[in-house]
């Protein structure tokens, strides 16, 4: 039967442990594999503090991997657990980021920022931000006063704004016929490749409380899952944690957007696998989604870079061709 | 007084749902509120279980405004049992019984040995403790209404609110679910307050009944005080037979088919329906 034992503490951390395993070796992994061979060694004389390493090695890894792999990790965790929540605020396993057009805002923006020649991060960052903050005053707007608590014109103003945005986006760049084109297209498409040290501190500053926020809210974010009303009677402050979890989530997808641009799949598969996995508990899902998520990421980045010969492929379109089968083959499983 | 209703009133923007309605509840009452669809009886319990402010009036929970109550505190002296729970998220029995205990502890939600034996009794009670494990979209809708009532035991309230937890059942989970509660009444002293559109049960087991109308109270008593052949037939606006049960001093009610109906009138003579 049932342990007396409280069993919660335990899984959350045998799961994270396993999941900070998983994750250090696929840093590991990305750091050290790519176009100059492989540096594991290289890596271990760093760590040990040896001075005799070849100086362009130790710049390679440690001025263009090692930011990209931390990158890639955070996008993949922000993205990881903006899946999450959505599926958490619509109740429905298989939202995702942009369902509530979101991240079509923060594109928008993005675009809008980098037509007008702003650089990545405070830049096109904030552009990119008043986008999906836009987006959101407009879904509050639409749904105003109590409705924007029920899912469903939660999620019916989400796909109109997204239809919205698109059009804006193939607006902006159908009038665009500069250099300025290929940049887009290719961000849009999504990509690590501009990762420097300095911006990734400064976004690993900015999620990492937000990833704090969320584990805190997890288990409001369980009771939500019973329903809105039923919440309410379990004493959650509905239009509360509601609004946190749609304004902290639409600041940290806005932020990796403006870095990385879209990066599809991301959010359906890997809350959905845990979830198969490890069952509905937030409280579990969370952190599994930040360290899993990263570790996702990590890895569909390494075979973006690896794979073509020369130059790398975007990584957008690696998680979309990982992501689009295995989440119809969850979806299949889920379904039995 | 458990609850105190006064004078309420609630708009659906320019329709009233209930309209002046006031009645109490007193405590370790079984309270079963009764009506035709429509009536309001869904919209009086989310007035209850502070889900929505009417517009007018007042709702007293052990003598205090809900409005004075902050949502914790009023969770741990109200349950709910609401009709539908999504099950798109399957929790186990284990983890949704547990999640009652949140009103008692930090916002982490972390539960303690204490927590774990009370959802244990919990689920003992309502004998579902053999499915611990079982996911929710497993069971059947008895043994799911059974999960959510241990869920609301759990919550450790005085007052139990259930909406109409024996539709779509069959007889034998009808049955479990009614004595369940009533037991809960007896043995914990928790007052309960149930819609429910099954007159016989209410007969039954309600100890004071409400009759709800177009948002207004019609009748408000005992079940033989409440449940009369004229009062009812004006309320559902269809025709009835009142008797009183076999099983002792409560009513029967009994539907009338239209056939019958036709069938009696043809036969004139004496307006009665019975025929043997």
């Amino acid at each position: 039967m049932i342990s007396d034992k409280p069993f919660l503490l335990k899984r959350l951390f045998a799961v994270s442990f396993l999941l900070i395993l998983i994750l250090i070796a696929t840093m590991l992994l990305g750091i050290s594999i790519g176009s100059t061979g492989n540096e594991l060694k290289t890596i271990f004389q760093l760590l040990s503090g040896e001075r005799a390493v070849d100086p362009m090695r130790e710049a390679i890894i440690l001025k263009i991997r090692f930011p990209r792999v931390i990158l890639a990790a955070l996008v993949g965790a922000t993205l990881s657990l903006g899946g999450l929540v959505f599926q958490v605020l619509l109740r429905n396993p298989l939202a995702e980021p942009y369902i509530l057009g979101i991240s079509g805002g923060s594109a928008v923006g993005a675009i809008i920022g980098i037509l007008m020649g702003l650089s990545r991060f405070p830049g096109v960052g904030f552009t990119a931000f008043a986008g999906s903050v836009a987006t959101l005053l407009l879904i509050v707007l639409m749904s105003s006063g109590q409705s924007i608590l029920k899912k469903d014109s939660l999620l019916l103003s989400g796909v109109m704004i997204n239809a919205f945005c698109s059009a804006i986006i193939m607006f902006l760049i159908s009038m665009t016929q500069d250099a300025r084109l290929h940049n887009i297209i290719f961000w849009l498409m999504g990509d690590l490749s501009m990762s420097d040290i300095r911006q990734v501190v400064i976004l690993a500053a900015t999620l990492l409380p937000c990833f704090l926020l969320l584990f805190l809210l997890s288990h409001s974010m369980n009771l939500l899952l019973m329903g809105q009303e039923m919440a309410q009677t379990m004493g959650v402050n509905i239009k509360l944690v509601t609004m946190t979890l749609l304004v902290v989530t639409s600041f940290m997808v806005s932020a990796t957007v403006s870095h990385c641009g879209l990066l599809g799949f991301v959010g359906l598969v890997i809350p959905h696998g845990f979830r198969l996995v490890l069952g509905p508990d937030n409280r579990v899902l969370v952190p599994s989604c930040v360290l899993g998520g990263g570790a996702y990421m990590i890895l569909c980045d390494l075979l973006a870079r690896t794979l073509p010969e020369h130059g790398e492929i975007p990584v957008g379109v690696i998680t979309a061709m990982i992501g689009a089968p295995i989440f119809i083959f969850l979806l299949k499983r889920s379904r039995q | 007084m458990a609850v105190d209703i006064k004078n309420i009133s609630y708009y659906y923007g320019d329709n009233p749902v209930l309209k002046n309605l006031s009645f109490s509840v007193r405590e370790g009452d079984f309270f079963i509120i009764i009506g035709p669809n429509g009536s309001g009886k869904t919209t009086l319990m989310n007035a209850v279980s502070g889900i929505l402010n009417c517009q007018d009036g007042r709702v007293e929970i052990f003598g205090r405004s809900i409005q004075n109550y902050n949502r914790k505190d009023l969770a741990k002296i109200i349950a709910f049992v609401p009709q539908m729970f999504p099950d798109d998220f399957p929790f186990s029995v284990t983890e949704m019984v547990l999640m009652g205990r949140s009103p008692h502890l930090g916002i982490f939600g972390l539960e303690k040995e204490e927590d774990i034996k009370l959802a244990k009794q919990a689920m003992h009670f309502t004998e579902v403790k053999h499915l611990a494990y079982r996911k929710l979209n497993q069971l059947s809708g008895g043994e799911r209404q059974r999960v959510f009532i241990a869920k609301a035991i759990c919550q450790k309230p005085q007052v139990i609110l259930l909406d109409e937890p024996t539709a779509s059942l069959d007889l034998a989970h009808q049955v479990k679910i009614m004595d369940l509660m009533d037991r809960l009444k007896q043995e914990k002293g928790i007052t309960i307050i149930m819609v429910s559109h099954d007159l016989n049960l209410a007969a039954m087991y309600g100890d004071r009944l409400l009759l709800l109308n177009r948002g207004q109270a019609v009748s408000l008593g005992l079940p033989q005080e409440v449940l009369t052949l004229h009062r009812l037939e004006a309320t559902y606006g269809c025709r009835l037979l009142v008797d009183e049960s076999p099983l002792g001093k409560f009513p029967r009610i009994t539907l009338v088919p239209q056939k019958h109906v036709v069938a009696s009138a043809r036969d004139q003579g004496s307006g009665r329906t019975e025929k043997k």
